[in-house]
């Protein structure tokens, strides 16, 4: 990744029906960025997408490609490539025609032609499949074909729609793996649509969370895991504790009725605010060691770790632990401070977007 | 599903009774001569200059209608593809609605139309233009062609377009393939099953009618299907009716084996239509 913009998106609005899809969104794609836009369905991702394919014009603002307006640009004309949902093959002709498509409309020679379809399958792992009928292949095979598809033509940047959302889980893990590989080995931009977080946060160099055309937070799947800036990204990204609270003073935050040290700085006194606190960040200890006990009252084996609910103070607690405790144990709950997240609540209009899944 | 297997007895009586049956008896007839003995003779009258006139020119008609349906039929489906929009089908409604009607009232309208006193005719001499002669002529019969068969083009084509999803076509933009070129490419490749069940439904209907160039043509114009009709009804010998129907029907199959051939050029993944 470079700290060259490649793509730059000023002002972008879009609606349907007076629905509003974008609001005066912004954002920038840095030259070998593996960018993700993550978010629920109707939260304007695809949209952004398909802004930047061309297949939508904004309704207000501009799509800059470097550094050229491209706003105006039908899809033909701009160089980026993408990779759909649906795959979105062409029934009517083999694999191997199928991936000449873009490079037979630029007149590019037959050997040309027939050695970069090769280096393309290869690149796919579908040596062999050249005289195959899309209709024959299965999701993920599919799924390569389109891919390699779209590589050939060598563009900027690769629009990638959800592709993975078809496949079951096994083939989609291994795919996450290989579209890495891919990006690495090509050194292009990728710009990546999706709904599943895990997704999001394996592959992405920049997450993008978006939410009912705003976007929520920009950062790595670090930041956004670790420090995310409301609840929505809190919620949205792996499963989280998201507690009403007030910011007492510097590095100190009452919640659960329980003034719980943080390391945060600068929310003023007395405020209130949401409180993030991760499942697998929660202690349990003996009651007499806890901040604050509860008792427990589920229990759910997950293999890697125990899933348990403990009722503290009228808040029902997710609590990832590999430690086993009863269901009905009365327990003592710890939070080390690095591990309480503060955020601010909802004011402006952006956050007001945010909703929380409140079970 | 074996023991379902009674559900199809009706429908084997019907192939029987109203498909087979008629046919042996069109070949048996075709094939023999008044006194019973087996001649090619039926067959063999389709040289006749009067016949092989007819023949020639209800090809000639059902060719020139079926390219004119084709020309009219594909941009309006295409159109309509494109609308986006949901009283489309309503649009596509509309274009169907005249099949609802009975289609010699619909024929005997165009009758009127283009009478020598018709109402185009008095259209034309209001507004002191020159008047047309067009009915009795090729050139109404084939206006009747066109205006009975239209529907059975748009619909199988427009079927075979919105078939084709916009993810395809968006994907054909996306390589490279300006608008022409996705036509080219992908648009049309993929919707010429539609094409082909609609030259077949135009084509074939146009090449055997009477009833159109009966009203139409007066007995001025003679198709083929107005001969093998005359032979039945009027001069009442089924021998030679029945010889020429079977080399009309000899000329649909080559027709229709021509299209099966492109098809399956044009297109490997689509729909066999015969």
């Amino acid at each position: 990744m470079t700290d060259k913009k490649l793509i730059d998106l000023v002002n972008i609005t879009k609606s349907y029906d007076g629905d509003v899809i974008l609001d005066d969104l912004n954002l920038y794609v840095k030259e070998n960025e593996f960018l993700t836009l993550l978010g629920p369905s109707g939260c304007g991702k695809t949209t952004t997408l398909r802004i930047i394919g061309g297949f939508e014009t904004p309704d207000t603002g501009k799509v800059i490609f470097e550094g050229k307006d491209i706003t105006d640009l039908e899809p033909y004309e701009r160089q980026v490539n993408t990779v759909f949902q649906k795959y979105a093959l062409f029934p009517h002709m083999t694999v191997a025609e199928n991936i000449a498509f873009g490079l037979k409309i630029k007149k590019k020679s037959k050997a040309y032609i027939d050695d970069k379809i090769a280096h393309a399958l290869k690149l796919v792992n579908l040596d062999g499949y050249e005289n195959r009928s899309p209709e024959n292949l299965s999701g993920g095979q599919q799924q390569r074909v389109a891919i390699a598809r779209a590589i050939v033509n060598e563009p900027k940047v690769l629009l990638l729609d959800e592709p993975l959302g078809a496949l079951d889980l096994k083939l989609r893990q291994d795919m996450q793996y290989e579209l890495i590989r891919l990006k690495n080995e090509l050194g292009i931009t990728f710009v990546y649509v999706t709904h599943d977080q895990e997704e999001a946060l394996t592959m992405s160099d920049t997450i993008v969370v978006m939410n009912q055309g705003y976007i929520q937070q920009i950062g790595s799947p670090v930041d956004i895991y670790n420090e995310p800036e409301n609840a929505f990204v809190a919620d949205f990204i792996g499963e989280s504790n998201i507690i009403g609270g007030t910011f007492v003073e510097d590095k100190l935050v009452k919640i659960l009725g329980i003034n719980f040290p943080c390391v945060d700085v600068g929310f003023g006194r007395n405020k209130p605010v949401d409180v993030v606190i991760r499942p697998e960040d929660v202690d349990l200890v003996k009651p007499s060691e806890g901040i604050i006990t509860g008792t427990v009252t589920s229990l759910i084996f997950k293999g890697v770790h125990y899933e348990m609910e403990v009722m503290t103070n009228g808040y029902e607690l997710l609590v990832h632990s590999t430690d086993f405790f009863p269901v009905g144990k009365e327990v003592g709950i710890r939070v080390h401070p690095f591990n309480v997240h503060i955020m601010n609540k909802p004011e402006s209009e952006d956050e007001e977007a945010v909703v929380i899944d409140e079970d | 599903m074996k023991t379902r297997k009674w559900l199809a007895y009706p429908y084997l009586v019907w192939m029987v009774g109203f498909i087979v049956v008629p046919l042996i008896l069109i070949v048996y007839y075709g094939l023999t001569s008044a006194g019973g003995g087996i001649t090619l003779d039926n067959i063999a009258l389709i040289s006749k200059p009067i016949n092989r006139g007819a023949l020639w020119l209800s090809l000639e008609l059902s060719f020139i209608s079926t390219i004119v349906c084709l020309v009219l039929a594909y941009p309006l489906a295409l159109i309509l593809r494109n609308l986006k929009i949901k009283s489309s089908s309503f649009v596509v409604l509309v274009f169907i609605l005249p099949m609802w009607m009975n289609s010699l009232l619909r024929t005997l309208a165009w009758q009127n139309i283009l009478e020598n006193t018709g109402i185009l005719n008095q259209i034309l001499s209001f507004f002191n233009l020159p008047t047309l002669s067009i009915i009795n002529t090729p050139s109404a019969i084939m206006i009747g062609m066109v205006y009975n068969f239209l529907p059975f083009m748009i619909l199988p084509i427009y079927n075979s377009l919105v078939k084709i999803s916009d993810d395809i076509v968006n994907a054909a933009k996306d390589l490279g393939a300006n608008n022409f070129q996705t036509f080219i490419r992908v648009i049309w490749p993929l919707s010429f099953p539609g094409v082909v069940s609609g030259v077949i439904m135009v084509f074939v209907p146009s090449l055997t009618t009477f009833a159109i160039s009966d009203i139409l043509g007066g007995s001025k114009v003679l198709l083929i299907g107005n001969v093998i009709e005359q032979q039945f009804k009027i001069v009442n010998n089924w021998h030679t009716g029945s010889g020429l129907s079977l080399v009309l029907m000899v000329f649909i199959l080559i027709s229709m084996a021509i299209l099966a051939k492109y098809d399956k050029n044009e297109n490997k993944a689509g729909g066999q239509i015969i």
